[in-house]
């Protein structure tokens, strides 16, 4: 089948359309899901701009321009949320070389039992709920009668209570995060440094490297194109923090430095029922996001001709 | 030849470096087991010993003053079972449906010949990166009627669009355009091509993808949190975030012998839902790692 860019007329497509009937049954169940309830909401975010009453109706609420997101601007949480989500996201974002590096070290392993072990047991953390994640920490990280409390009495010292502490809240997210992703992660870099030509390396050896001039010249160019997509994906989530670690690490004591817009839209939206205002919260969210990533890709496209399509 | 052996002749003398190097690897590799086992080994002796000694740094490698109490009170807790009667009910059917919608729509759109290919492929990928947000996605459930029902687990966010190209991506390389036009010359139609021929093929991708997708079932909330709302209905995962999460910060306080029990028995009860709730994962996880990573290499194919 060639894949006709040329000619045709309408005809033609129909008729091609027509022989190939039964993959647009296979397409349909993704795309009336896709319709129904992603598609149908994206119409649904006008309440952003309206004063929204379930009672009304999305129609028939009053429009009320963007006095939402003026609100959000000048609240107080406007600055507390927007400094949370960037803090979080930024350490973490400064944390992408870990499974890079991690990757590379493991190639370095000599195959055998011992690294297929190593590498099953760094990866199981990823499949551990976010739920048991974060309850492991609240166990552990207790500094009353948890572990971390018992390895300070050890030393004498009293435990900071890492998890009822605005300030070190970042770092708690930000390092659990690599404890339970950083194995997983590594597997795609893992996964193109396999794909290295062996040769490359017997050259390198024939011309003198030693292990680091390898690294430095073969293993590192290899995984830049990976990495640069990884990246650019990542800076399209820049400002969103994802709502169910933060949402569950949240407490009274902390919440100056966990409040991030995902759990505030929660709360204004589900808990305190104004949707229109949480709507508004939410669209600004998303259109930042979504622009940075359109920036990004644009300037990695333009300078490294790496993008995301 | 030459260079074979200027190889073997280089490869004599390894640099004493490189010995020191290897060794500083192995050191980390340990301490890098150690970082991610202990927590978790922790846990498991941690819920067969008494919480005093738990609490007063006493356990590190073996279980101190041995009970088993902890898993006699899980078993008084029904609604841990309903919640894991639930999470195994929505992983099943979840999984089914998931697979059902987007291994299809993966073929679909892997064949060349699909008019509209381009922009079929942009309706999915756009909603990777916008979306309606939460309210107006909430509103929607409602006003289908999906608030609070089983459905609304498995059926309305069962299109994954990763996984969709995921899928695509292993059938553009694994399914010969051949083999589609010998079919048709021999009068199969699309469907029957797909059932009967391209799925058999397809093993490798369809168990990566329920595995993914069993996984996220199992471990997911978000959904359970905002929709839900009868108890008969929660998932796993929401009941041991009040065990584990809400309930913490209320049983610390209280005095008196009675809440000294229940502290210790809500300790107990803590660790020992995390083993029961994770074994499952934990145990079944080493035999399938390898088709994770096979998935994650298809994924990561760019065209």
């Amino acid at each position: 089948m060639l894949d006709t860019q040329s000619s045709g007329g309408a005809q033609r497509i129909f008729a091609r359309i027509g022989r190939n009937w039964g993959l647009y049954v296979l397409l349909l169940p993704a795309v009336v899901l896709l319709l129904l309830f992603t598609y149908k909401p994206m119409y649904g975010v006008i309440i952003a701009f309206k004063d929204f009453s379930p009672a009304k109706g999305i129609m028939d609420s009053p429009w009320a321009g963007l006095k939402y997101f003026e609100k959000y601007f000048n609240s107080y949480q406007f600055s507390v949320t927007i400094k949370n989500t960037l803090i979080i996201s930024l350490y973490s974002f400064a944390t992408f070389p870990i499974p890079i590096a991690f990757a590379i070290l493991v190639n370095q392993m000599r195959a055998g039992r011992f690294k297929r072990v190593f590498q099953t047991v760094t990866y199981m953390p990823h499949f551990i709920s976010t739920v048991v994640v974060v309850g492991l920490m609240l166990i552990l990280l207790s500094p009353g009668n948890g572990l971390i409390g018992a390895v300070y009495r050890l030393f004498g010292a009293e435990a900071p209570n890492l998890m009822g502490s605005a300030s070190l809240f970042s770092s708690v997210y930000v390092w659990s995060d690599v404890w339970q992703h950083m194995g997983w992660d590594s597997i795609i870099y893992i996964a193109a440094l396999s794909s290295v030509d062996p040769s490359l390396y017997e050259a390198a050896t024939v011309d003198g490297a030693g292990r680091w001039h390898k690294i430095r010249f073969i293993d590192i160019p290899m995984l830049i194109p990976t990495a640069v997509t990884l990246l650019i994906l990542r800076v399209g989530g820049l400002l969103g923090v994802g709502f169910e670690k933060a949402y569950l690490m949240q407490n009274n004591l902390n919440i100056s430095g966990s409040e991030v817009i995902s759990t505030y839209v929660y709360k204004i939206g589900l808990i305190s029922s104004q949707y229109s205002f949480s709507a508004a919260i939410n669209l600004f969210n998303t259109l930042i996001n979504f622009s940075l990533l359109l920036l990004v890709n644009w300037v990695s496209k333009k300078y490294t001709e790496h993008s995301l399509w | 030849m030459e260079a074979a052996t200027n190889l073997k002749l280089r490869r004599k003398k390894p640099g004493s470096g490189d010995k020191a190097l290897e060794t500083l690897l192995y050191i980390w590799a340990a301490l890098m087991l150690l970082i991610v086992l202990y927590p978790l080994y922790f846990i498991v002796i941690a819920s067969f010993s008494d919480p005093s000694a738990v609490a007063g740094g006493k356990v590190w490698l073996f279980p101190r003053g041995w009970t088993i109490d902890g898993y006699k009170e899980l078993l008084k807790h029904s609604n841990i079972w309903i919640g894991y009667r639930n999470t195994i009910l929505y992983t099943v059917v979840g999984t089914a449906i998931g697979l059902a919608v987007n291994v299809s729509a993966g073929y679909a759109l892997s064949r060349r010949d699909l008019v509209g290919r381009k922009a079929l492929s942009l309706f999915f990928i756009f909603t990777m990166f916008f979306n309606g947000g939460l309210i107006p996605t909430f509103l929607t459930i409602r006003d289908f009627h999906l608030y609070d029902t089983f459905l609304v687990m498995v059926l309305p966010f069962s299109v994954a669009v990763f996984d969709i190209i995921v899928a695509r991506t292993f059938f553009r390389t694994s399914i010969p355009a051949e083999l589609w036009e010998a079919a048709q010359i021999d009068g199969c139609g699309n469907l029957r091509f797909y059932v009967q021929i391209v799925l058999p093929l397809s093993k490798a991708v369809v168990s990566v993808l329920a595995l993914w997708f069993a996984v996220g079932q199992w471990n997911a909330y978000f959904n359970a949190l905002i929709y839900l709302q009868d108890k008969n209905l929660f998932p796993l995962q929401l009941i041991l975030r009040d065990i584990l999460v809400t309930n913490q910060m209320q049983t610390a306080l209280g005095t008196g012998e009675a809440a000294q029990i229940a502290l210790r028995l809500a300790n107990l009860l803590r660790y020992s839902v995390i083993i029961v709730s994770t074994l499952p994962i934990i145990c079944f996880y080493p035999f399938v790692q390898k088709y994770f990573n096979k998935g994650v290499m298809i994924g990561a194919v760019k065209e």
